[in-house]
């Protein structure tokens, strides 16, 4: 189980819960503006971009080389910048705070 | 403007109508939105049916595009199994099956497409002949190849999603044979290099794929068929799966006079020739800017797209409908990513990753202009296509050619 604050673009925090699945389908499930995952989660799209804190960022790791070449298509990419649907929902995220990118 | 006690009225509910009601919510309508579908599944993705829907155990609603709750909460009413059979234009009303009427101000067409089924004698009655196109297809799919101990099945037609089905029933253990018509699968969507690498990608992983053949009948006797081609081979099968391409749903446009020529003809705003009337997805005919061309398009890219294009103009907010193409296809381990269309080309330059397994790019260009890649397992490639697409970045072919110099130095402005 994790509890995973999402902040919207126009500053909405909210908290939700998870407990499988990835965190794109969690913010889908949960009407997290910004994350749309058009593609479904299978890593095509971009849609599901957001910014990790530094500490999270070493805690979850670097994105793989497909997640990080497709994150280039996104104009405000940093250096902790993930694509949700490969992040999956587990203990480990529980507290996190995510930014919605877009 | 207000638009409160207005009714916006969506058919269809995949991908194009799902984001085009969402989207009219961000966008600002206050008023009623009605989406109505045929299908009665909550909305599902669609992609996944011949991938990885068809190989595991999910339940359909795993695949949701949003969940129930989310149209509830956006006051989105849903009618699902609810099929129109008609628009009035004069008096602004749809007519759904069971002669119940509605009434709209602003109305999408988000109606699809729909597999093709070819004329075959022996096919249809052969009782074991499925299409591909909605959730309850792949359901009877998997049924049937999960019956049966070492199924055979047989795939008419080598394009992404015949092969992709393929992949996906290979994975369940099926014996699979793929017949093509043309000399080479994937002959209407991609280069010889492309069609190859899916050919022996096929092969090495145990799917049978027969070129130049021209399925004529088949032939069902005591519960056992036999796919027959022009050829004099034939084929036996305990599935047959029909992935030949989809027409276009545009019946309800047409009967009711909008303007359609193998889609339903929109401006860049996404409105047919009825003010009142958008249309969205793969449905449309469409000015595509980047190609100069009007065109007809089958992803998700474009539903998405085009859904927010018309749900901003339904809105009063001026949005031109601007964008690259752009697809994928998932076949065991290999993904394919597509960005941009190659139609008319007349170069095409291939890109081979070092050391790296089946990592490479087809770069397509017309008169020196980049008109797409195909980018397999190289998510690199396909993004810096994109962008030089977009942008019209100045790309040197021969430092693209050259795979010990990093993608990003052939590009520059």
């Amino acid at each position: 189980m994790a509890k995973i604050t999402f902040i919207t673009r126009d500053g909405e925090s909210k908290t939700v819960e998870g407990h499988s699945g990835s965190v794109m389908e969690l913010a889908v499930q949960n009407h997290i503006q910004g994350i749309d995952g058009d593609c479904g989660g299978v890593c095509s799209c971009a849609t599901c971009h957001v910014h990790l804190s530094p500490e999270d960022m070493e805690k979850l790791g670097q994105p793989s080389e497909i997640e990080a070449d497709m994150l280039e298509l996104e104009d405000n990419v940093s250096s902790y910048s993930r694509l949700s649907c490969q992040l999956d929902v587990s203990d480990e995220l529980d507290g996190m705070t995510l930014k919605v990118a877009n | 403007m207000t638009n409160d006690d207005k009714t916006c009225v969506i058919v269809g509910a995949s991908h194009a109508g799902v984001n085009c009601s969402f989207a009219l919510r961000r966008e600002g309508w206050k008023g009623n939105i009605l989406l109505i579908d045929a299908d009665p599944h909550l909305p599902y993705h669609r992609p996944p049916l011949s991938k990885s829907f068809l190989k595991n155990a999910d339940h359909i609603d795993h695949y949701a595009l949003k969940p129930l709750e989310s149209y509830q909460r956006e006051n989105i009413t849903l009618q699902l199994g609810r099929k129109v059979i008609q628009i009035d234009r004069e008096n602004r009303v749809i007519v759904i099956e069971g002669n119940d009427q509605m009434k709209y101000d602003q109305l999408v067409l988000a109606t699809g497409a729909s597999a093709i089924i070819p004329y075959i004698p022996g096919l249809l009655s052969s009782d074991c002949c499925f299409a591909m196109r909605t959730a309850e297809d792949a359901f009877h799919i998997k049924a049937m190849v999960e019956n049966k101990s070492l199924p055979k099945v047989v795939v008419i037609g080598g394009g992404y999603i015949g092969l992709e089905i393929a992949a996906s029933l290979k994975h369940l253990g099926a014996e699979i044979t793929v017949l093509e018509k043309e000399d080479r699968i994937l002959s209407r969507v991609t280069s010889p290099y492309i069609s190859d690498f899916f050919m022996q990608l096929h092969g090495a992983n145990g799917v049978n794929i027969e070129t130049q053949k021209n399925v004529i009948e088949v032939e069902t006797f005591e519960g056992d068929s036999n796919v027959k081609c022009e050829d004099g081979s034939s084929y036996e099968a305990d599935v047959i799966i029909i992935g030949v391409g989809i027409q276009v749903n545009a019946t309800l446009a047409e009967q009711s006079g909008l303007a359609s020529r193998d889609g339903i003809v929109v401006d860049t705003s996404c409105r047919t020739s009825d003010e009142h009337i958008y249309a969205v997805g793969d449905c449309t005919r469409h000015y595509n800017p980047y190609y100069k061309e009007e065109l007809r398009l089958e992803c998700v890219q474009n539903a998405v797209d085009q859904a927010k294009v018309a749900a901003a103009n339904i809105c009063g907010i001026v949005l031109r409908y601007d964008a690259v193409p752009w697809f994928w296809s998932d076949q065991y381990d290999v993904k394919l990513q597509i960005a941009g269309l190659s139609k008319g080309y007349d170069e095409v330059m291939i890109r081979m990753e070092q050391g790296e397994n089946r990592k490479c790019s087809a770069w397509y260009f017309k008169d020196h202009r980049l008109l797409a890649v195909d980018a397999i397992n190289n998510a690199k490639a396909y993004v810096m296509g994109t962008k030089a697409i977009k942008s019209g970045l100045t790309i040197d072919k021969e430092k693209l050619k050259d795979a010990t110099i990093p993608i990003k130095e052939a590009f520059s402005r």
